[in-house]
């Protein structure tokens, strides 16, 4: 469902003065007037900006809670107002996207999830002269579309480092989880996992938004192949379902996962799940707002038209004490 | 919904006051499709699927029917009684988040996590049958609205309470391991592993067909869903039937809820949406009638059986997944075609 930020439209502080950032935490992102007149008021604060972030995300997804944050940190940091939106339904997304055009805004962040549904409302964007980062999916589509930069993962190239985990912890057959049918970013995990692994890799798709279904999926498919020996799944959520199941069915498949939550890293110090392959989702939301500051303020593109990639980062028993304080505070 | 007469149309005398044999009286019975339907759908994927006839795979698939099976139970009998309930599927969610939202936040035990979720279930369910009676607004619309409410009270306030959007993990908690062994564990059988909600599935069934078979309050709920005017007329307390039928549903998502939490321990804040409609379907595919006055909870229990079946039957067929999806609306249409068939043959020859 929609989760529109809706905030009183500040009139834009239309005060110009030197580009020096306002020091850290001196206004926060949800501050509206009482940071205006700071920004006013303090000399050598930079221009009050007003951005927003448009993704593809469903409700409740831990994922793009660490992307928020993300941006939140950025925004406070660098002055600006940072709006979010998301709705899972391409159409809807796009619609979101002309909303804040409408509202004039200084920058807009999207998700290329759907990218065909986003190619009007980002040509829209344009127009306006409003400039648009690309964060997370649709890596090859952002140039093309016209989105100045792109901060994600690489899905083929993180599936790639996938596959190698999985041989490494020397699974021969094994289940690649698939929680949203129809992704292509997903698929792409998988295909680029099935490029590295060398041995078997099967499709398995459960329903997401169930976690009992998820569960009873897993144990059927281990039931059906005794021989599997490894799963990964592609959001930590399923990492630890995974688990639940292999030990309920009496498998040794050894399970591996994509991204991060900080039920996550217990698990992996605790040895039940062998790796997690991050893509730092706050790094995408971060450097995405930073991306548009500096853009707006210094004329800088990071990455310089190409896509900067924020993963994937291997997440093992080795280093997973070091990330702890960071996943338990839900931002890594 | 507030339903016109629900009843087949009878030519001749009423066939309520003949005398019918038994076997004529099972064949009245409106899960009886379904449990052809179900029989069709077990004997096909034993053919096709190898794995799916081991003893181990049948209490997984029995599983997979329970987490289902036991919300169809509640859902059903308020069908039977006209309603539909749309707020079922994240009630689940919300149950689940507010047994362990209290339970970590006041660091109580989890045992005082569950008494507090099962009053406020209970009252969610309460406050959808009040705002129904007092509105007259359809059902449909009434919890049509306190989905939209829950699933975003679900987000919002987990969010404001632990900064994250799942709630944090209670396995480590006084409480934890005896309320897992209530709600969540598994029972060896035979050598083979049987979780507990397939209990809870079985009981919740023998309950409500005892209710709505041997109860007065059983005939309140076939009168309020055939003719609720007819009903109140002839003395049946339509008010406290239609809201004790919505809190049936609540009870249903408490204990739903309670798996949910002692099973994986965090509860996700988005997950349930779109589970109200499977739930819907199995007591439809049992012999609901959407109309009301009409269906058992066998049935929907057999129901949720044919949709576990058919769930965990393709992944042990090993299909191609990309089809996953068309299987399962294959598969559920001629179970209902079935069950369609055997109804209307049965009525006409009555």
């Amino acid at each position: 469902m929609k989760r529109v930020a809706a905030r009183k439209p500040s009139t834009r502080a239309a005060v110009l003065m030197v580009a020096v950032v306002l020091a850290l935490g001196a206004c926060s992102g949800s501050g509206g007037k009482k940071a205006e007149e700071r920004a006013g008021a303090a000399p050598g604060a930079g221009p009050r900006l007003k951005i927003a972030m448009v993704t593809h995300s469903g409700p409740g997804d831990t994922f793009w809670d660490i992307v928020q944050k993300g941006a939140k940190a950025a925004a406070a940091k660098d002055n600006v107002e940072f709006l979010y939106s998301a709705d899972p339904d391409g159409g809807k997304q796009a619609e979101l996207v002309k909303a804040a055009i409408d509202k004039k805004v200084d920058g807009i962040i999207v998700t290329l999830a759907k990218p065909d549904a986003m190619r009007d409302a980002l040509a829209q964007a344009a127009a306006a002269k409003i400039p648009v980062v690309s964060i997370n999916s649709g890596a090859g589509e952002s140039a093309r579309l016209g989105a100045v930069a792109h901060f994600g993962q690489d899905e083929s190239i993180a599936g790639e480092a996938a596959g190698r985990e999985l041989a490494r912890i020397g699974s021969k057959k094994a289940l690649c989880v698939i929680h949203e049918q129809g992704n292509v970013g997903l698929e792409d995990r998988c295909a680029g996992a099935r490029k590295t692994f060398g041995g078997d890799l099967q499709n398995l798709f459960v329903k997401g938004t169930s976690m009992p279904e998820v569960k009873s999926s897993i144990t059927a498919k281990l039931q059906a192949g005794k021989d599997i020996d490894g799963i990964l799944t592609l959001g930590a959520p399923f990492a630890a379902t995974a688990v639940d199941a292999a030990k309920e069915s009496g498998s040794k498949a050894k399970v591996g996962t994509f991204d991060m939550n900080k039920e996550l890293i217990a698990s992996i110090k605790a040895g039940d799940i062998w790796f997690a392959v991050d893509q730092q989702p706050y790094l995408q939301g971060y450097g995405a707002v930073d991306g548009l500051w500096l853009l707006k303020t210094n004329g800088n593109v990071i990455g310089g038209g190409r896509p900067v990639l924020t993963g994937p980062a291997i997440v093992t028993r080795d280093n997973a004490a070091a990330l702890e304080a960071f996943a338990e505070r839900g931002t890594r | 919904m507030t339903q016109a007469v629900a009843e087949p149309p009878v030519t001749g005398p009423d066939e309520r006051l003949g005398r019918r044999s038994p076997l004529w009286r099972l064949l009245g019975r409106p899960e009886l499709g379904a449990l052809l339907g179900a029989v069709a759908v077990f004997v096909f994927f034993s053919l096709v699927a190898d794995a799916f006839l081991r003893a181990t795979s049948f209490s997984t698939v029995l599983y997979a029917g329970s987490t289902f099976g036991i919300m169809a139970v509640g859902v059903s009998l308020l069908m039977i009684g006209g309603e539909f309930d749309l707020s079922a599927g994240v009630m689940v969610t919300s149950s689940a988040l507010v047994a362990a939202l209290t339970a970590y936040q006041f660091t109580l035990n989890v045992w005082a996590g569950v008494a507090i979720s099962l009053v406020l279930t209970l009252a969610l369910g309460a406050a959808n049958g009040l705002l129904y009676v007092n509105t007259r607004l359809p059902s449909f619309i009434i919890t049509l609205a306190t989905f939209f409410m829950l699933a975003g009270l679900n987000l919002g306030v987990t969010k404001a309470v632990t900064g994250n959007v799942a709630s944090d993990s209670v396995r480590d908690m006084d409480g934890f391991g005896s309320a897992r062994a209530v709600f969540a564990s598994d029972v060896g059988i035979g050598g083979v592993q049987v979780n507990v909600t397939v209990f809870w599935w079985l009981l919740l069934v023998a309950a409500a067909t005892w209710m709505l078979l041997r109860t007065r309050i059983g005939n309140w709920v076939f009168a309020v869903g055939g003719d609720a005017a007819a009903a109140r007329a002839v003395g049946v307390p339509v008010t406290r039937t239609r809201i004790g039928l919505f809190m049936g549903v609540a009870f249903c998502a408490w204990i739903s809820g309670m798996h949910l939490v002692f099973a994986f321990a965090t509860v996700q804040s988005g997950e349930g949406v779109g589970n109200e409609f499977y739930y819907i379907i199995c007591a439809v595919i049992g012999g609901c009638l959407l109309t009301g006055g009409y269906g058992s909870a066998i049935g929907a229990a057999i129901g949720a059986f044919i949709f576990g079946m058919t769930n965990k039957g393709i992944v042990y067929a090993e299909w191609n997944p990309d089809w996953f999806k068309f299987f399962l609306g294959a598969m559920l249409l001629i179970a209902t075609v079935v069950n369609l068939v055997v109804r209307r043959r049965v009525e006409r020859s009555a």
